[in-house]
């Protein structure tokens, strides 16, 4: 295991980029890290060929220590640059990683319209229900009631599900996760980008220093331990009732279906264009 | 664009669509928009028949966003706007900025501020062009001014956008994006094509924004094995965030400089009747055409009018204006908002008597209210 973990750590993080992180201690930005290195090892995807894309946030942060071809974008705006490189070279693997504010605050538009789209790209979202990066602001996925820097006196908007808001949208693949389970993450992340057609994989983590902290949430290992407690499987909850899911998190593949694929389509007109030329 | 040069009769619009093709572009993301929107149209007709990619997005935002990722794959891209969705693609235009990535933005200039008159010509966006974006950064903004220009000046623009790692804005107006006239397509052979330089050095070896003599970086493309790292925030050689003073300097620096050196191309004026001009006009866009018309009349009169006619705005072509502002006792600049390129005349030479027109009600300036000044002066 741990000589695993060395040859991991050499063949994926930048040799040159120096350490350490910008993340705190404990935070789960770094799990979501290890995870989505295991999946495409697990992938045996060439690096050459994989581009990992970000927004703005401390999510946004990651794809610099990645030894990829890497792209640290515009607040909320990955999946618009992803849709470029994709459409400008479909053999390469996309994919993007993004904060809860930075995905579907500020980006909330292009990822609806890129999972209705379905172009070929991985959508990772770190779900922190907060955002980190500034300070600890209510983000779309902050509960009801909870403090934040922006809402000293609870929160009085209602959050709602990233991987839900996915599925209506028509992503192909929708799953979630939590930083505590990373093995599942594992798994998870490597299926979304085998997956053809948009994928989204949001996992719940904990921002312990902007949101935990505000919300007597504990250090990270409680809030972790939380997500244990709290967590339940997609074929568990089918057998409980909305109220008994109501404090829940839902983990596992949510969908996974097929549809035609935008680079396939994409193909088809121009063969028809070049006809009629 | 064909084997031999052809003769059509082309708008504006069509006539920048076939200047990016003839350039080598290949993708093209836009939101429609009047007066832009006909080089979406077709755009989205031509590029699949040449392999290339049209996607209509969700906003201004994700088309620049699209742009860029596609100009990193190494495809020439294109977008096309006007007014409202300019001002939407300024925060990724200066991503493109900073991370040097080629690109070309139409923005065929409408009457403003906001919805404004969506349908009447303006010259509003110019100060916008420049500086839309924040923070300080060089750009290049040209103008067209009928629909040959559209066709040469889209070429130059994908030309000097992959030359110096620059997005470059290309202003039109209404009335030259809708303007119909004959114009002689040059054959394919006959457009000079400049491609962006790709690294030579082996993979290892490659330093993605190391300064060089023309201070323009090898660019790699997404793919090709040179993985590196690609950020808006301000990097150091590597591509890594820096906020070192020594290091964020050179690259501030850099940016202008590249952009300087290029002065002896990319500074683009032409004059008209100014070997002897006593009265001169300095005038761009579909104004121009108005100003050549106002100076052939008033020549007929014996007033010795001249015109230089801006195609570079900016960087703003000080080096042709100055001998200008220095020969003409007074010089009229007319345009259709409320004094953004007189101001820059002014700037050049604060002593000379530079006279302005302003139009901003949504009407064209015509070669009589051109003529009527000329002769008042
Ligand atoms: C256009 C724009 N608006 C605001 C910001 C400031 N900003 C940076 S990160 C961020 C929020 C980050 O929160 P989230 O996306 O949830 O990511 P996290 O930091 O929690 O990973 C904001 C508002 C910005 N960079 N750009
Ligand atoms: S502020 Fe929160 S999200 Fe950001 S690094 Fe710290 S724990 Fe992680």
């Amino acid at each position: 295991m741990p000589e695993k973990v060395e040859r991991l750590r050499h063949d994926y993080l930048r040799h040159d980029k120096k350490f350490p992180h910008v993340w705190c201690p404990g935070c789960g930005n770094g799990i979501v890290l290890g995870s989505l290195i295991r999946a495409i090892d697990a992938l045996k995807l060439e690096k050459d060929e994989l581009v990992l894309a970000s927004g703005i946030g401390c999510s946004g942060r990651m794809p610099v220590y990645v030894d990829l071809n890497t792209l640290h974008t515009t607040h909320g705006r990955a999946l618009t640059f992803a849709t470029g490189i994709k459409l400008a070279n479909p053999s390469l693997t996309v994919l993007t990683v993004m904060g809860d504010g930075d995905a579907t605050a500020i980006g909330g538009n292009h990822f609806i319209h890129a999972a209705r789209r379905n172009l070929d790209l991985t959508a990772i979202i770190i779900n922190n229900q907060i955002y980190g990066m500034t300070g600890g602001q209510y983000s779309p996925t902050t509960p009801y009631g909870s403090r934040a820097a922006t809402a000293a006196y609870g929160h009085i908007e209602h959050a709602f599900s990233i991987a839900e808001l996915a599925v209506t949208a028509g992503a192909s693949f929708v799953a979630r996760g939590t930083v505590y389970h990373a093995k599942l993450l594992d798994k998870l992340i490597a299926k979304g980008i085998s997956k053809k057609g948009f994928s989204v994989i949001e996992i719940i983590s904990n921002c312990h220093t902007q949101y935990g902290r505000r919300n007597k949430m504990g250090d990270p290992v409680t809030m972790m331990q939380e997500f244990k407690d709290r967590a339940v499987t997609v074929e568990k909850a089918a057998k409980l009732s909305p109220e008994e899911l109501a404090d829940r998190i839902t983990i596992g593949v949510l969908t996974d279906i097929d549809k035609p694929n935008y680079t396939e389509e994409l193909q088809k007109i121009r063969d028809i264009a070049e006809k009629n030329r | 664009m064909t084997e031999q040069s052809t003769r059509q009769v082309l708008q504006g619009n069509e006539a920048i669509v076939e200047g990016a093709l003839a350039a080598g572009c290949r993708f093209f993301a836009g939101y429609p928009i009047t007066p832009a929107s006909e080089i979406a149209e077709l755009m989205s007709l031509r590029l699949p028949a040449v392999g290339g990619t049209f996607i209509q997005m969700e906003d201004e935002i994700a088309s620049m966003g699209a742009v860029i990722g596609a100009s990193l794959a190494g495809v020439k891209s294109l977008t096309a706007t006007s007014g409202p969705g300019f001002s939407l693609m300024q925060e990724n235009l200066g991503y493109a900025c900073v991370t040097e990535v080629p690109c070309v933005i139409v923005s065929v200039m409408r009457g403003g501020p906001s919805t404004g008159l969506p349908t009447s010509p303006a010259q509003g966006d110019v100060m916008q062009a420049r500086w839309g974006t924040h923070g300080d950064h060089p750009i290049i903004v040209l103008s067209v001014s009928s629909v040959s220009d559209c066709f040469d000046i889209t070429v130059q623009a994908f030309n000097f956008s992959e030359k110096y790692r620059v997005p470059v804005i290309i202003l039109s107006d209404e009335i030259v994006a809708h303007t119909r006239e004959a114009v002689t397509l040059p054959s394919v052979q006959k457009i000079e094509v400049f491609e962006r330089i790709r690294p030579s050095v082996p993979p290892e070896w490659y330093i993605p924004y190391e300064d060089n003599s023309r201070g323009v970086p090898a660019m790699a493309v997404m793919g090709d094995g040179y993985r590196h790292h690609v950020t808006g925030l301000i990097h150091d050689t590597k591509g890594f965030p820096t906020d070192r003073s020594e290091e964020v300097n050179a690259f501030q620096r850099r940016q202008f400089r590249k952009i300087t050196n290029g002065f002896y191309e990319i500074l683009m004026t032409k004059s008209f009747m100014m070997e002897d001009a006593e009265i001169a006009v300095i005038a761009y866009g579909s104004v121009s055409r108005s100003a050549q018309h106002a100076i052939i009349a008033a020549r007929e009169k014996g007033v010795k009018a001249g015109l230089l006619h801006l195609i570079t705005l900016f960087p703003f072509p000080k080096k042709d204006v100055d001998p200008v502002l220095r020969q003409c006792r007074s010089v009229l600049v007319p345009e259709m908002n409320m004094g953004q390129i007189s101001r820059e005349v002014k700037r050049v030479n604060l002593t000379s008597k530079v006279v302005a027109i302003n139009r901003v009600d949504g009407q064209f300036i015509t070669p009589t209210e051109i003529y009527n000044k000329l002769l008042s002066m």
